[in-house]
């Protein structure tokens, strides 16, 4: 079981919760077992042909996924996701 | 712009703006006299800020906090890069501007209000969208660029405008009770290493359509202008490749690493951005107002 940090743009597709508790072997398992939960969780994440979205990153313990193995990259029990989407408000 | 300020375009006030190499003065040793009393500024220190330039993009929810730390520290020359005018609904977190402000450009919202922090700093404005055409221009002249603004198009232009003249940029995001700020520097990554392609338009909403708390932009842009100070002076352990997150929730602070990538088109191993482009183009999005 992961953790799976949601950040504020995300929660709606997760019911508005900050944190998700997620099973899977890999992470591309992990967000699809997400999105059976929350419907268009993996929308936000990935485009229409599986890829990771460009502007989205995930990071696993604060490793960016595509220093890793992308989204075949192992989630082990207690591993931490983080999502950031990119954001440009800075007023 | 009005008029030319030393090296620097722009309109500029402000009373000393270079006293490198020159003793403190009786008034300026007390009133920067507990910068001066940590072992880590001193005397010296004080003198180097001083005689620092820093660049603002943006005269806004960020760029408020950062200008006036940055100004109230003594930092000899604040720019400021802002098109826009004071509105009512900046009050809640821009809190350089006050009420009699709105209406007014930001620009000289911010040349008073700084003026009135600490008459040391020299204020230079620059009351004009900044662009692929004036980007150079307007950075050269400055030691640090500071990154308040609220759009892709600029992020992605200051980014490369910053790297392709070596200069170090400190970066800070809202949205809604989160905040996220680093520094690049030159040759260790880049925003387009953190981001190497903006969102389509509309994917990803401003904080007008999203909102922000107000307080948030306190936290991030002190923050950003204490990374500043540090650059400056060349103390502790900047946010260089790594990422601080604020949740305000949670009250929760993390970071991630943010690696430069060697596939990176503007500072990878084999660069393929050399000189500025068209960044509306490449967002797909015009540039708003700043700040």
């Amino acid at each position: 079981m992961a953790n799976v940090r949601v950040p504020a743009m995300l929660r709606p597709t997760v019911g508005g919760e900050r944190v998700v508790d997620a099973e899977g072997a890999t992470l591309r398992e992990l967000i699809d077992n997400v999105d059976r939960r929350h419907p268009g969780f993996a929308g936000q994440l990935l485009e229409t042909d599986g890829a990771q979205r460009r502007f989205v990153n995930i990071y696993v313990n604060d490793e960016d996924i595509r220093y890793l193995n992308g989204l075949d990259t192992p989630v082990e029990t207690g591993d931490v996701i983080s999502i950031l989407p990119a954001v440009a408000g800075g007023n | 712009m009005s008029s030319t300020a030393n090296n620097v375009n722009g309109t500029s006030s402000g009373s000393n703006g270079t006293v490198k190499g020159t003793a403190l003065s009786l008034d300026q040793a007390r009133r920067y006299a507990r910068h001066i009393i940590l072992p880590e500024v001193g005397s010296i220190g004080q003198r180097k800020l001083l005689a620092s330039k820093v660049l603002l993009i943006g005269a806004g929810g960020l760029g408020s906090p950062a200008a006036l730390y940055l100004a109230a520290a003594g930092v000899g020359r604040v720019g400021v890069v802002d098109y826009d005018v004071v509105d009512l609904s900046n009050l809640h977190r821009q809190i350089i501007h006050g009420h009699a402000n709105i209406g007014r450009p930001k620009v000289d919202s911010v040349r008073e209000r700084l003026a009135d922090v600490n008459p040391d700093v020299e204020v230079v404005t620059f009351n004009e969208p900044i662009s692929s055409a004036n980007a150079f221009d307007i950075i050269k002249g400055f030691d640090v660029v500071v990154n308040g603004s609220d759009n892709f198009p600029t992020r992605y232009l200051v980014n490369d405008a910053c790297y392709l003249l070596g200069k170090p940029l400190v970066d800070g995001t809202l949205f809604r009770f989160e905040g996220r700020a680093n520094v690049f520097l030159p040759g260790q990554g880049c925003y387009r290493c953190l981001f190497p392609a903006p969102p389509p338009p509309g994917a990803v909403p401003s904080c007008a359509e999203a909102g922000v708390l107000g307080a948030m932009c306190g936290v991030i842009g002190t923050i950003q202008a204490v990374e500043t100070i540090k650059l400056l002076l060349d103390l502790g352990e900047p946010l260089v490749n790594r990422l601080l997150l604020f949740d305000s929730l949670s009250m929760e602070f993390r970071e991630v690493r943010i690696p430069r990538d060697p596939e990176c088109p503007l500072c990878g191993d084999n660069p393929t951005i050399h000189e500025l482009i068209d960044y509306e183009a490449f967002c797909g999005a015009p540039v708003t107002a700043l700040g």
